[in-house]
């Protein structure tokens, strides 16, 4: 522990004078990443960006007041987009059913969004709660709860959600979500539980055993804020993968169905017209692509900033 | 049974000088490695009174850390395994005591203070909020009630401009500060024993006679008692009472300190204390033991430290020697000295 500064502070008489010398306020660990975030270009681009997805997600109706499920035959088989008129209903040109692919690209977010961070919120709850018992308990416990990993983990993510999917009679958004998460849990549960096995043998979590902490205030307060970093960007970076998981799905026609509007189910229906009308591909295409990219750079940027081993 | 110990402290305040406050009863602790068993502490004595400071003696991997975690409740089983032994507190048996009562004795009664406060107190929680938790633990204070008895302690423990550096966290105070932070959390409940274990080790020498000196006032004034772990003889002289030295998990030596000093009954200790420099000594070669601490899975049979010592005899590779009174010159028992050598007349009086 080599401490550079400890002779200077040491003397009474001159650590008021140290304390006074740096008015700038106590940092922790969150505020100081935050501090680090502000200040990356390819993190307030991609925060804005995920920003702009959220709002159009919540309230697509800012953006469009067209009907997105509105087949006009005037318009049918893919006219062309007319990229005079920004945010109109033909600016993006229109799909085989005289549907406006703009309405469509702005209605489909909420779907995309709305599986990524759903997923991701339900495998990191669950694998937090797995990993933390796993890691924090060892023993049989983590022997369980590894195994049990293990096996969920050899299931490729794809096929196994083919299976689930394939189960339901009627599949909506909650049913992708339900087949990501009970697959996709076992990466957080092996991410959470080594970084707990790291932490816990740390010094202060013996003191804080040592003066009398509980088990559920040594694993909430000392180890959980310690251990959740690695977890936090491993999340935040598989937000986009589910996101283009979701897509994948929705295209092969075993995710989302068709009253539902997804990015993916508009590239299927747009693939087979890719020469004549490439612009009915592009579009949902390319939003699917810049979202994915965002999520991917937030995480990259996010772990940059959590762990300083990196930089 | 908790209830009668709090009455107990309430009423009394402490205990009286000379009571013994804990007491440790041939204790045996094994590892269980894949080598084989590390018998890392081998049927160890030792009491401490309130008021009394016990500095515990020995190298790296003489069990005296393990002795201290095993009172504390805080050593790893598996490996470790506590064989056989009594550990008691106010009389009363903690080795047999259910988990919930050892963590009210923990922090409440027994505090301890670990050797490196950097990696003690948490990155992540400000040192007031990690203050205050014993409190909030213990005694279920609110939070505000907390940070302001969290303050008070750093005040107590001089910290300067301890309202100010409240929030900051454990990184942004120099070493000697956060030791005297670990400090204030060990005798944030004014507990009746602190186990320190090697508190100034991490520290540069002008800062540990600080903390030393902070400890020992402290000490006196809450009446505890004091079990001083260390390796360093310099630390202890001035502020134990009496010392027990270790090797290879036996206590080889216990004496009040000054007579420990001047007159050592155990090659072990003679050599420890020949092994300190000296200025008279200026010029001369400095004095080292012969020979490295045992492999604890393997100790040497007989005496473990006959290997290194100058004077064994085919007796001492064979017997165990116990630990036993020693005499002064005239037969007349030495009180509080005690010797695991056979050899201890010729030691002590030669």
């Amino acid at each position: 522990m080599p401490d550079l500064t400890k002779t200077a502070e040491e003397t009474p008489a001159q650590a008021p004078v140290a304390a006074a010398a740096k008015p700038e306020k106590a940092r922790s660990l969150g505020s100081d990443a935050w501090h680090d975030l502000r200040r990356k270009p390819i993190f307030v681009i991609s925060a804005l960006l995920i920003l702009l997805l959220i709002v159009i997600a919540v309230a697509p109706g800012l953006f469009t007041s067209v009907d997105p499920r509105a087949g006009d035959l005037r318009e049918h088989f893919h006219t062309p987009p007319n990229y005079s008129h920004f945010f109109e209903g033909d600016w993006f040109g229109y799909d085989g059913q005289g549907r406006s692919i703009y309405a469509r690209v702005i209605y489909g977010a909420r779907a995309s969004v709305v599986v990524g961070i759903c997923v991701t919120v339900g495998t990191t709850i669950l694998g937090g709660i797995f990993g933390m018992l796993a890691g924090y308990f060892g023993g049989w416990i983590d022997t369980i709860i590894s195994r049990v990993t293990d096996i969920f983990f050899g299931i490729p993510l794809l096929l196994g959600s083919l299976v689930i999917l394939n189960a339901f009679t009627s599949r909506t958004i909650w049913s992708v979500v339900f087949a990501l998460i009970t697959l996709g849990w076992t990466q957080m549960t092996r991410v959470m539980r080594g970084s707990v096995i790291t932490v816990k043998q740390a010094d202060f979590v013996t003191a804080a055993k040592a003066l009398g902490a509980g088990t559920g205030r040594i694993m909430f307060k000392h180890i959980l804020p310690n251990a959740i970093a690695p977890v936090i960007v491993v999340a935040t970076i598989s937000l986009g993968g589910y996101i283009a998981l979701e897509a994948t799905l929705s295209f092969l026609g075993i995710g989302l169905q068709d009253p539902t509007i997804s990015w993916g189910i508009d590239i299927n229906s747009a693939q087979k017209l890719i020469r004549t009308a490439p612009f009915a591909l592009f579009f949902p295409a390319g939003m699917l692509s810049i979202t994915v990219l965002a999520f991917i750079m937030l995480g990259d940027a996010v772990r940059d900033a959590l762990d300083p081993k990196l930089r | 049974m908790t209830t009668v110990i709090e009455n107990d402290s309430q009423k009394s305040g402490r205990l009286e000088v000379g009571t013994p406050l804990l007491e440790v009863k041939d204790l045996h602790v094994e590892f269980h490695t894949r080598d084989g068993v590390a018998k890392a502490v081998n049927g160890v004595n030792y009491s401490v009174a309130a008021g009394e400071t016990l500095a515990v003696l020995g190298e790296s991997g003489s069990g005296k850390s393990v002795t201290a975690q095993t009172i504390m409740g805080i050593l790893d089983m598996p490996p470790g395994k506590v064989t056989q032994g009594e550990i008691l507190y106010r009389g009363q048996d903690m080795l047999k005591m259910s988990n919930e009562e050892r963590r009210k004795i923990r922090g409440r009664k027994i505090a301890m203070i670990f050797q490196d406060a950097l990696s003690a107190l948490n990155p992540v929680l400000s040192v007031g909020y990690q203050l205050g938790e014993m409190f909030r633990v213990h005694q279920g204070v609110s939070k505000a009630e907390a940070k302001a008895k969290a303050i008070e302690l750093m005040d107590r423990v001089r910290i300067p401009a301890a309202k100010e550096r409240v929030n900051d966290y454990p990184h942004q105070f120099s070493g000697g500060m956060r030791q005297r932070i670990m400090i204030a959390m060990a005798l944030s409940l004014q507990p009746d024993l602190i186990i320190a274990d090697e508190p100034t080790t991490a520290l540069d020498v002008t800062v540990q006679a600080q903390v030393m000196d902070l400890l020992a006032e402290l000490q006196a004034e809450y009446n505890m008692g004091l079990i001083l772990i260390t390796h360093d003889l310099g630390v202890v002289a001035d502020v134990a009472d009496k010392i027990a030295v270790m090797y290879a998990g036996r206590i080889v030596e216990t004496a009040p300190v000054h007579e420990l000093y001047a007159n050592p009954a155990h090659p072990y200790t003679k050599g420890l204390l020949r092994s300190i420099p000296r200025l008279d000594q200026k010029g001369q070669e400095l004095y080292a033991i012969k020979g490295l601490p045992p492999n604890l899975l393997k100790v040497p049979a007989g005496c473990a430290f006959n290997p290194r010592c100058d004077v064994a005899t085919d007796l001492c590779r064979t017997e165990i020697p116990a630990l036993h009174h020693v005499t002064d010159k005239d037969g007349k028992e030495l009180t509080g000295r005690r010797s695991a050598c056979h050899l201890w007349k010729e030691t002590l009086h030669g």
